[in-house]
């Protein structure tokens, strides 16, 4: 072997090692920090099941995932921790608004990126925006606003409004106002965690409202519609998709059928990749896939994107890797506007029965290419 | 507001307090005879819910689902009394805090364990899936009804057996002077297990009963504790009578506020602010009313101690 080609070996070697360096293949370290246990602990478990299985098998991930229990004082423990000793690149899995809002602004503070698979926050939309926070779930007040133009076009007039009294019960209601343009008969805020809603329904009884619009999360849904269903009132029912995910509905049954709900995502939408991810999560985990779930799979995708293009280390390259959103999300087209937050279609959905399984069907689009109201106030 | 929309919230209102009666009674037994303060009681709400729900999944029947409840949340009170609640009726009330806490802890993550986390499906029968026309034209639901109906049934049977029968003379006896009884020969542990099944059967049942029209979900029994510990604070610990009158109190206070208190401020204010007041005075009045009866009554409207 002559001077020569060890010369250009030892060159080859040294690009090598120099290519690897720069990491395209490089490890990117994930701390996922979602509800894992006690009330909605199934939401953190579809976001993480979804994440999961857009990143198996890739072995460029390695994650760190930890159980919030819905406590905003555990998971800013979790989050410095992750930070500090664990070192991770990439943070995600939150679900609540208000344990987002104690993590996020910290975590992205101490300059790791944060990817949010649920809970969009106003605040974080407009004046308390950050370059490294990028929202793939939704601006909180989009289910609304699309619910509301919805009931606009579609001849509604007269609605009853419900949500829980806490900050995004009324958020919510607010962006329903904001594009509803018949006549609200009347607003009830009932106790956040209440499960006895007759009095309310006999409100609405005696109300002249053509349709109910409500807003309530979890096992507060599910006692409302059970009991709805139960006192013969036959008004329209509508609302935002959280009300009436896959984990619910199997709860509230068939006294959910006709209710129309908004969502982004449905399992019957007919987008590229959707069919191969519904097959795909029933065939992992045995159950049918949640809104929630399509964002956790959606927020592994836009992870992997990026890590495809730019090394996790160079956050300049690898923010704007982000910020393409080049992948094929579960939604159909998505993109992010200048906040970080979604542009994507919002569609209405109707609660049917397929067989024996009560689930979504997909009705129309309710809002094109939407994106939320705050963005004007954010400065990056 | 019309007197038939009033009838209807007077109605509802006395069928979340005979809920409420059936989760506080067990709760003041337990505390006026083995003088133990038990945050458990909610898990063994849940308990009666989730075992009503798995019967009534595997058999359709929701009669069996309701013997289930009561059996489950018997036998769960039971096992807990013998295991771990017995040693604690010697330690001051912090150690029996700490320890029923953890309680709920582990039914919690066990009922998880078991069923999952998502939550289940109970459903009411279908006989009674609809509404009924009452008297004067009053559409209300059958099954609220029947929940009215039974839970009086089981308020007259818990009086007279407290009244009427040897088991009932000893609990008296218990509340009255635990170690006495003890000497004049009663069994008195035998006689703490039973008393401590019958709560938790008791809040079994109403968890059974309430799940078919709420959510059977992991933690649903926490937020009913609290009001269970509301109603027998206003009642008077340790009275069954007392119980009763509470949770009646706490039922159409809770209720009727929800209704009434956004319409009167809406009187002199403009309408989203009296709905905005309204609605947090109305999440107070339980506990305005607890303060109100404590100032006049520390002891509760029946309470003795």
């Amino acid at each position: 072997m002559t001077l020569k080609t060890m010369m250009a070996a030892a060159c080859v070697a040294a690009l090598g090692t120099a290519a690897l360096a720069d990491g395209h293949g490089g490890k990117v370290k994930v701390g996922m920090i979602t509800t894992l246990s006690g009330g909605g602990a199934g939401l953190g478990i579809d976001v993480r099941d979804g994440f999961l299985l857009a990143a198996k098998g890739n072995d460029s991930l390695e994650f760190v995932i930890e159980d919030d229990q819905r406590k905003p004082d555990i998971a800013v423990q979790l989050a410095d921790k992750m930070i500090q000793s664990e070192k991770v690149d990439v943070m995600t899995g939150i679900i609540w608004s208000n344990l987002a809002m104690a993590v996020v602004p910290a975590a992205t503070a101490q300059g790791a990126f944060y990817l949010s698979p649920n809970a969009g926050p106003s605040a974080l939309a407009g004046r308390g925006c950050h370059q490294n926070y990028f929202n793939v779930s939704w601006q909180n007040d989009a289910f609304y606003e699309a619910g509301g133009a919805w009931a606009s076009e579609n001849g509604i007039e007269k609605v009853f409004l419900i949500a829980p009294n806490y900050p995004a019960g009324k958020d919510g209601m607010t962006g329903f106002k904001r594009t509803f343009k018949g006549e609200v008969v009347n607003e009830v805020y009932t106790k956040l965690g209440q499960t006895d809603y007759a009095a309310e329904i006999a409100q609405i009884r005696a109300s002249d409202a053509d349709t109910v619009y409500f807003f309530l999360p979890g096992g507060m849904g599910i006692s409302f519609m059970k009991q709805y269903s139960g006192s013969g009132v036959d008004k329209t029912v509508m609302g935002p998709a959280f009300s009436f995910d896959q984990g619910i509905l199997g709860a509230i049954g068939e006294a959910a059928l006709g209710v129309k709900n908004t969502a982004h995502w449905s399992k019957d939408l007919d987008v590229p990749g959707n069919a191969e991810f519904v097959s795909a999560f029933q065939a992992e985990y045995g159950r049918l896939p949640s809104l929630y779930a399509a964002q956790g799979y959606d927020t592994a995708l836009l992870l992997i994107s990026a890590m495809g293009k730019a090394d996790v280390k160079d956050a300049d390259a690898f923010r704007s890797a982000l910020k393409e959103a080049d992948f094929q999300s579960v939604r159909g087209d998505f993109a992010f506007a200048d906040n970080h937050h979604p542009i994507q279609n919002v569609y209405m959905r109707e609660v049917v029965k397929e067989g024996d399984v009560v689930t979504n069907k997909l009705v129309g689009v309710a809002l094109s290419d939407h994106s939320d109201v705050y963005g004007a106030d954010c400065e990056m | 507001m019309t007197t038939l929309l009033l009838i209807e919230q007077v109605l509802n209102g006395l069928q979340s307090g005979i809920m409420l009666f059936l989760m506080a009674a067990g709760l003041t037994l337990i505390f006026g005879v083995m003088g133990l303060i038990n945050l458990a009681h909610g898990s063994l709400y849940m308990v009666g819910a989730f075992a009503a729900a798995a019967v009534a999944g595997a058999t359709g029947s929701f009669v069996l689902a309701l013997m289930a409840s009561l059996i489950a949340a018997a036998a769960a009170g039971a096992v807990i009394e013998m295991v771990v609640i017995r040693r604690l009726y010697d330690r001051d009330h912090l150690d029996q805090v700490l320890a029923t806490f953890a309680l709920i802890l582990i039914f919690s993550e066990g009922t998880r364990w078991v069923f999952g986390s998502f939550p289940l499906y109970l459903d009411v029968p279908a006989a009674l899936a609809g509404p009924v026309t009452l008297p004067g034209g009053i559409l209300y639901p059958a099954y609220r009804l029947l929940i009215i109906v039974v839970g009086l049934a089981i308020a007259a049977g818990l009086f007279l057996l407290i009244a009427r029968t040897r088991i009932g003379i000893q609990i008296r006896a218990g509340e009255s002077d635990r170690e006495m009884i003890g000497a004049l020969g009663v069994d008195i542990s035998r006689l703490y297990t039973i008393v401590f099944a019958l709560g938790a059967a008791l809040a079994g049942l109403a968890g059974a009963l309430v799940g078919a029209i709420q959510s059977v979900q992991v933690g649903m029994g926490e937020p009913v504790l609290i009001l269970a510990f509301v109603v027998i604070v206003i009642g008077g610990i340790g009275s069954i009578k007392g119980a009763l009158v509470g949770a009646l109190l706490v039922g159409l206070t809770d209720t009727l506020g929800g209704v009434l208190l956004p319409l009167a401020f809406g009187v002199f204010m403009d309408a989203s602010t009296a709905t905005a007041v309204g609605s947090a005075l109305a999440s107070m009045s339980i506990y305005i009313l607890m303060a109100i009866v404590l100032l006049y009554r520390p002891t509760g409207l029946f309470g003795t101690v």
